[in-house]
C-alpha cells in the first residue's frame, strides 16, 4: 500500500515535471526570437528537471543516491540561471537586437 | 590564516567527495581522492570565503533559508507563465529591454538578484553594469512587476543592505 503511493507521487512529479520540459521545447520552437528563447529555456528547463529529480528521489527513498540527486537539483537551480545569464550576455555584446511587436 | 583557509576548504571539498564516491575502503581510491582534491584546493583556496564580516553570517543564512520558499514559489508561478504564453494559439508577448538601478551594493547580493530575475516571471537578466541591471522582459506587466522592487527588498533584507 505504502509502495503504491510513494509510486504515484513520485509519478507525479516526473509527469509534472515531463510537462515542463515539454512546455519549455515548445517555447524554443514558437517563440520569435533569441532572447524571447531564453525565457523558455531558462526557466522551464530548471523547474523541470528540478521536479523530475525529486520524483525519482521520492522514488528511491533515503540513501546515498538521493543525496547525490538532491546535491544535482541545488547544482542545477544554480547554474542554470547564471548559464542563461552568459548565453543572453554573450548575444547582446554580439550586438543582437530583440524582436518587437510592431 | 590562509593555512586555516586551505584547511577548511580541504576538508570540505574532501567530505564532498566522499560523498559523491561512496567508496570508503581501499587505499587506491581514496588515494585518488585526496590527490584531486589538495589539487583543487591548491587552485582555488584564495577565491572562496572572501566574505568580510564575519559576525553577521550566520543571520545572513538564516534569512536566506526564509528567502528560499518565497523564490521557489516565484519560480513554479514563472513556469506557469511561460506554459500560458507559449501554448496560446496567439501567443500574448511583447519583449522589451529595461534598465534599472539596484541598491545592492556586494557582488554576492547583486548575483543573488540577477540569478532571482532570471528564475522569476517574464524577466531575464542581460547584464549589469556597476548598479545598472540590463533585463529582457517578455510583456509589459512582468517588466511592471519588476520595477516594483520587490525582489531586490527582499534580497537586499537578506544581505542586510537595507538600512
Amino acid at each position: 500500500m505504502l509502495i503504491t503511493v510513494i509510486n504515484v507521487i513520485s509519478a507525479v512529479f516526473i509527469i509534472v515535471g515531463l510537462f515542463f520540459i515539454v512546455v519549455g521545447t515548445i517555447g524554443l520552437l514558437r517563440l520569435p526570437d533569441f532572447y524571447s528563447r531564453m525565457h523558455a529555456t531558462g526557466k522551464c528547463d530548471t523547474l523541470g528537471v528540478g521536479l523530475t529529480i525529486i520524483g525519482l528521489i521520492i522514488y528511491n527513498g533515503f540513501n546515498f543516491i538521493s543525496v547525490k540527486l538532491l546535491f544535482l537539483v541545488v547544482f542545477i537551480f544554480v547554474a542554470n540561471p547564471v548559464a542563461t545569464h552568459a548565453i543572453a550576455r554573450a548575444a547582446y555584446k554580439v550586438g543582437l537586437q530583440p524582436w518587437r511587436r510592431q | 590564516m590562509k593555512f586555516t583557509k586551505f584547511l577548511a576548504l580541504f576538508i570540505l571539498l574532501f567530505s564532498f567527495w566522499l560523498l559523491l564516491s561512496t567508496k570508503f575502503e581501499g587505499w587506491f581510491h581514496l588515494f585518488f581522492g585526496l590527490l584531486s582534491t589538495a589539487l583543487v584546493t591548491l587552485f582555488t583556496y584564495d577565491m572562496v570565503f572572501v566574505s568580510e564580516d564575519r559576525g553577521n553570517n550566520i543571520k545572513k543564512l538564516f534569512r536566506f533559508a526564509l528567502y528560499l520558499p518565497w523564490i521557489l514559489y516565484q519560480i513554479i508561478l514563472a513556469n506557469v507563465d511561460v506554459a500560458k504564453r507559449v501554448l496560446d494559439p496567439k501567443m500574448p508577448i511583447d519583449p522589451r529591454m529595461i534598465t534599472f538601478r539596484s541598491v545592492l551594493k556586494t557582488d554576492l547580493s547583486k548575483t543573488t538578484l540577477a540569478n532571482s530575475i532570471t528564475l522569476t516571471p517574464g524577466t531575464v537578466t542581460i547584464d549589469i553594469d556597476e548598479d545598472t541591471f540590463l533585463i529582457h522582459a517578455i510583456a509589459k506587466e512582468s517588466a511592471d512587476d519588476l520595477l516594483e522592487g520587490t525582489m531586490e527588498r527582499k534580497v537586499a533584507h537578506v544581505f542586510m543592505e537595507d538600512e
